[in-house]
């Protein structure tokens, strides 16, 4: 198999897997991809619907959810929804709430995953391994394991109802360090060289040549880490009581809640699509480190 | 040795552990000394108002007796093992036809990976709308073609598929990114030779795109596996563990136990279990990946 699939001189083609006899292979191509668009097209509808689903019945009227049969398009446009959810909940603090954590913990990353992947990567101390090691080893470990001893420590730190328990943990990250070191080790030694001959500090070397060339794998760590904040649920939903320290993801869950018994689905459906569009935005926007991150991380992980 | 570090060793000796000191005192803090104390209190009772008692193996007898326990162990697997290998699967066809190079691939990458980056909460919770009995889109779309939808979220047979279909398509997205990855890193040159031989398509995706492509198959098998096993999410917003316990999961009951009934040391044995769970499977694909993986052996 293995041979087969290294060496292309040595694949053998028996009989009956050659091309269709009698048509060209343009054709032929032209056939399958029409088959596969057609294919991707049915898929991509099913994937689509639940976002029409949720943003026409974020315009509906109360009534309106109810009609049978269901309608896509709303008899009448109702856009107060929108103003209406604020009303019932402080969805800005939410957001504030939701921005202040995830731009902290991902700077934080950021901070701690650069300076000690610099130092795996490049500098010679003793146990480095063994320490780095450790790092990797706990990325197996599942986030339960550590749910409950995590958060008596919050509670011995009075952390418990307060946003630095969301965001102080979440700043050291051993993915992230990983992610650095392996970027940072592709990055020629020539360049240092240069600033060790001129007697610059490590420090120097790494401000001033590492964090510059680090650029890229910076923006896909800070991605990462950023849409992984603000859609954490299980952590901040032990941790956070308080309406106003909530969460996006914990506002949402708390509207839903309130309502149980009678849904008001237009409302909840416009939380919905207010609550998804800026980290869509931020993918729209950063998509090429995030998809350069999946590429790294997925091909070499 | 320390001796006989010259002055630049020793300066890089201690530039080495001021680098890494922030991430270290953060890392031992929240992460190692978390991990090790999960492991003392699996060993104890603990209701959080007094100090934890010594219980011994007590908690791991407790969980063969806990039906509720029982159960979530039973659906974490049911979910894990219908999801992922139906979710690996689809992901895989799909970055088979977005790889294609046609007029719109990009638009239906987009709309695939979209999912992705949406709330999960908020995702739930549209989900938990579109499985309305009565007024959902889902069981609309069904009796147009005859067919009476089930209670989805409502009904203990079709909670579970319910909630498999909609962590698939918010997780096939990515994974279907990382198989493009792996199908764009395929040398060119190993479909040419295909082809001048005469290979056809199915031919050439069974003898080349699939050896090729499996430590990327490998990758995506095993962290989806770990994710799967650490469901928590959907199945709090959605059903909430119901109805009559069968959509409850492992995390979520380690969950209601440590954080409703604060039984610490009971959802600490249990999240033990899980983890135990995790390192099995991982490890079983691990030395099953040197029969199928593709160069597995070399790294």
């Amino acid at each position: 198999m293995k041979a087969e699939a290294v060496q292309p001189e040595r694949i053998a083609v028996p009989a009956g897997t050659r091309s269709v006899a009698g048509l060209g292979r343009r054709t032929q191509t032209l056939l399958v991809d029409v088959v596969v668009w057609a294919g991707l097209l049915v898929g991509s509808i099913i994937f689509i619907l639940p976002f029409f689903w949720m943003v026409s019945s974020s315009f509906k009227e109360f009534g309106g959810l109810f009609n049978f049969p269901p309608t896509f398009i709303p008899s009448t446009w109702q856009w107060t929804n929108y103003l209406e959810i604020w009303r019932r909940l402080p969805f800005h603090l939410f957001f504030r709430n939701s921005f202040f954590v995830s731009s902290l913990e991902t700077a934080g990353v950021l901070f701690t995953s650069s300076l000690a992947g610099y130092a795996f990567a490049r500098l010679r101390f003793r146990h480095r391994d063994t320490i780095f090691l450790i790092y990797l080893s706990t990325m197996m470990v599942p986030f339960a394991v550590r749910m409950i001893p995590l958060f008596v420590l919050m509670r011995t730190f009075q952390w418990v109802d307060q946003l630095q328990a969301l965001i102080i943990p979440g700043m050291f990250s051993a993915w992230g360090t990983f992610l650095m070191r392996q970027f940072m080790l592709t990055i020629p030694r020539e360049l240092e060289d240069a600033g060790l001959i001129d007697g610059a500090s490590f420090f120097q070397i790494y401000y001033r040549i590492i964090l510059p060339l680090t650029g890229p794998a910076l923006a896909t760590l800070g991605i990462f880490t950023f849409m992984d904040s603000w859609n954490a649920f299980l952590w901040p939903l032990i941790i956070i009581s308080s309406m106003e320290k909530k969460t996006i993801s914990l506002g949402m869950a708390a509207f839903r809640g309130m309502t149980a018994m009678r849904t008001p689905w237009h409302l909840v459906m416009a939380a919905s699509v207010v609550s998804v569009l800026p980290i869509m935005v931020l993918f729209l926007v950063g998509q090429k480190y995030y998809v350069r991150g999946i590429v790294t991380t997925g091909l070499k992980g | 040795m320390a001796a006989k570090l010259s002055g630049l060793q020793r300066k890089e000796e201690l530039a080495g552990y001021l680098f890494i000191l922030p991430n270290l005192i953060g890392f031992l803090v929240f992460l190692v000394f978390p991990i090790l104390a999960a492991v003392y209190l699996t060993f104890t009772e603990w209701e959080l108002s007094a100090p934890p008692t010594f219980a011994g193996l007590a908690n791991f007898r407790a969980m063969i007796g806990d039906d509720i326990f029982v159960k979530a162990f039973g659906n974490t697997f049911y979910y894990a093992f219908v999801a992922v290998p139906t979710g690996v699967f689809l992901a895989f066809v799909l970055a088979l036809g977005v790889n294609r190079p046609m007029r719109g691939v990009f638009a239906f990458r987009l709309i695939y990976f979209l999912p992705h980056v949406t709330l999960t909460v908020a995702a739930a919770i549209v989900w938990a709308w579109i499985y309305h009995p009565e007024f959902g889109i889902i069981n609309y779309l069904l009796s147009l073609i005859g067919i009476q939808g089930p209670n989805w979220l409502f009904n203990s047979k079709s909670a579970m598929p319910a909630l498999i279909i909609m962590s698939n398509w918010k997780g096939i997205g990515y994974a279907m990114l990382i198989f493009l990855a792996g199908l764009q890193g395929v040398p060119a040159e190993l479909y040419e030779a295909a082809v001048m031989d005469g290979a056809n398509s199915w031919y050439r995706l069974v003898k080349i795109t699939i050896p090729m492509l499996s430590p990327t198959t490998f990758f995506v098998l095993t962290t989806s596996f770990i994710g799967a096993f650490q469901g928590f999410d959907q199945f709090y917003i959605m059903t909430n563990g119901g109805p009559s316990f069968a959509t409850t999961t492992l995390v979520l009951h380690i969950f209601n136990n440590g954080f409703r009934y604060f039984k610490m040391g009971y959802a600490s044995s249990m999240a033990f279990v899980l983890f135990l769970c995790i390192l099995c499977i991982t490890l079983i694909q691990w030395t099953s990946a040197k029969t199928w993986v593709h160069g597995f052996t070399q790294d």
